[in-house]
């Protein structure tokens, strides 16, 4: 017998498709964000009230997966924005090829804030880069404060937990600080934001975040080129 | 169960490393999964097993080798694995410790059988 090293990544082409993606959202000054969380957490809801909150006009557009349906497009399309439903018909997760033959007939020009809204699901959109800067997780609390520490996986790659449905918390026994306190023993240093799309409250501050990602993406040297 | 596509790519790669090589003849696909991979071995295993089988590459083994998340202290240097999640430095207690490794998703050897004159 002999051994013949490998040494490369097992989703070494969809990586490749990343890295394309991404060197391509760095030559339009575009912040894309890939928005992940279990099915339910809020994705849709967090999205339709940040459009909302835009002014028409603004270069924002959206991507939206699911296994089946394109009811999540259809309930983003009603702010004017460019949005496009990518349909998995199956696969628990977006890839890297799916969001870059979902760009095919769009300006690039035209956007500078491209939000993905990945399939529902903590385990698999977390070993697929997209091109994305940032993934922003999603906990709802309607479900457990452990979830950090059974999905490591997905906290671990998260530069923002958004802690959703806060509007809830009366009536719900999840313990915020204990959610915190896990999410940091996953991700030392995650960014934390409470959020409820309800009353409303927690959104400025993520309208807030979203704006100063914009800004130091348009700081970046690369953009400056006119 | 996004296993199944995983095994798939390992497949496609080793398909295009036989392609490089006519003729050869493999026998096991080692790869290197991190905890923090967001693969399940045991699925990985499963899915793998079931696309190979009655293919032209059965019986081909796959070999995983399982990698703990690792961290760096900032304070003292020493690299450590960590365990329920306890990224503190065991040496010198610092909390400042820095995440390495444990998130591989990697190919890492094929082995092939040798060539040898086939038997009459």
């Amino acid at each position: 017998m002999s051994q013949v090293p490998l040494e490369r990544k097992v989703l070494s082409e969809n990586d490749r498709i990343a890295a394309e993606l991404r060197a391509r959202f760095a030559e339009h000054g575009i912040l894309c964000l890939n928005l992940v969380s279990s099915p339910g957490a809020g994705k849709t809801t967090l999205l339709e009230r940040t459009l909302e909150g835009f002014p028409r006009g603004e270069r924002v557009a959206v991507l939206t997966g699911d296994i089946q349906t394109d009811n999540d497009a259809r309930r983003l399309a009603r702010f004017g924005f460019p949005v496009k439903q990518i349909t998995t018909a199956g696969a628990c997760h977006l890839d890297a090829r799916m969001v870059e033959r979902a760009l095919e007939d769009w300006r690039l020009e035209d956007v500078n804030l491209l939000l993905v809204e990945n399939v529902g699901n903590l385990v698999c959109p977390a070993s697929y880069d997209l091109g994305e800067a940032a993934k922003v997780v999603i906990l709802s609390v309607a479900e457990g404060e452990d979830k950090p520490l059974k999905y490591p996986a997905m906290f671990f790659r998260a530069e923002l937990l958004v802690l959703s449905k806060i509007d809830l918390l009366p009536h719900v026994p999840f313990n915020m600080a204990s959610a915190r306190e896990n999410a940091q023993r996953v991700r030392p240093g995650i960014e934390m934001m409470d959020v409820s799309c309800t009353t409303g409250a927690g959104l400025e501050k993520w309208r807030e975040w979203l704006e100063a990602r914009r800004r130091a993406i348009r700081r970046e040297p690369a953009n400056q080129v006119r | 169960m996004h296993e199944l596509s995983i095994a798939n790519a390992i497949l496609d790669s080793v398909r295009a490393e036989g392609a490089r090589r006519p003729g050869a003849r493999f026998v096991k696909v080692g790869v290197r999964v991190g905890e923090l991979s967001g693969v399940a071995p045991d699925a990985l295993s499963f899915c793998f097993e079931a696309l190979v089988k009655g293919t032209d590459l059965a019986p081909l083994v796959l070999e995983i080798e399982t990698r703990p998340r690792r961290q760096r202290c900032l304070e003292c240097d020493c690299i450590f694995p960590v365990a329920d999640f306890d990224v503190t430095c065991p040496d010198c207690g610092a909390a400042e410790t820095r995440c390495i490794g444990g998130d591989e998703l990697e190919m890492v050897y094929l082995e092939m059988e040798d060539h040898e004159p086939s038997a009459a």
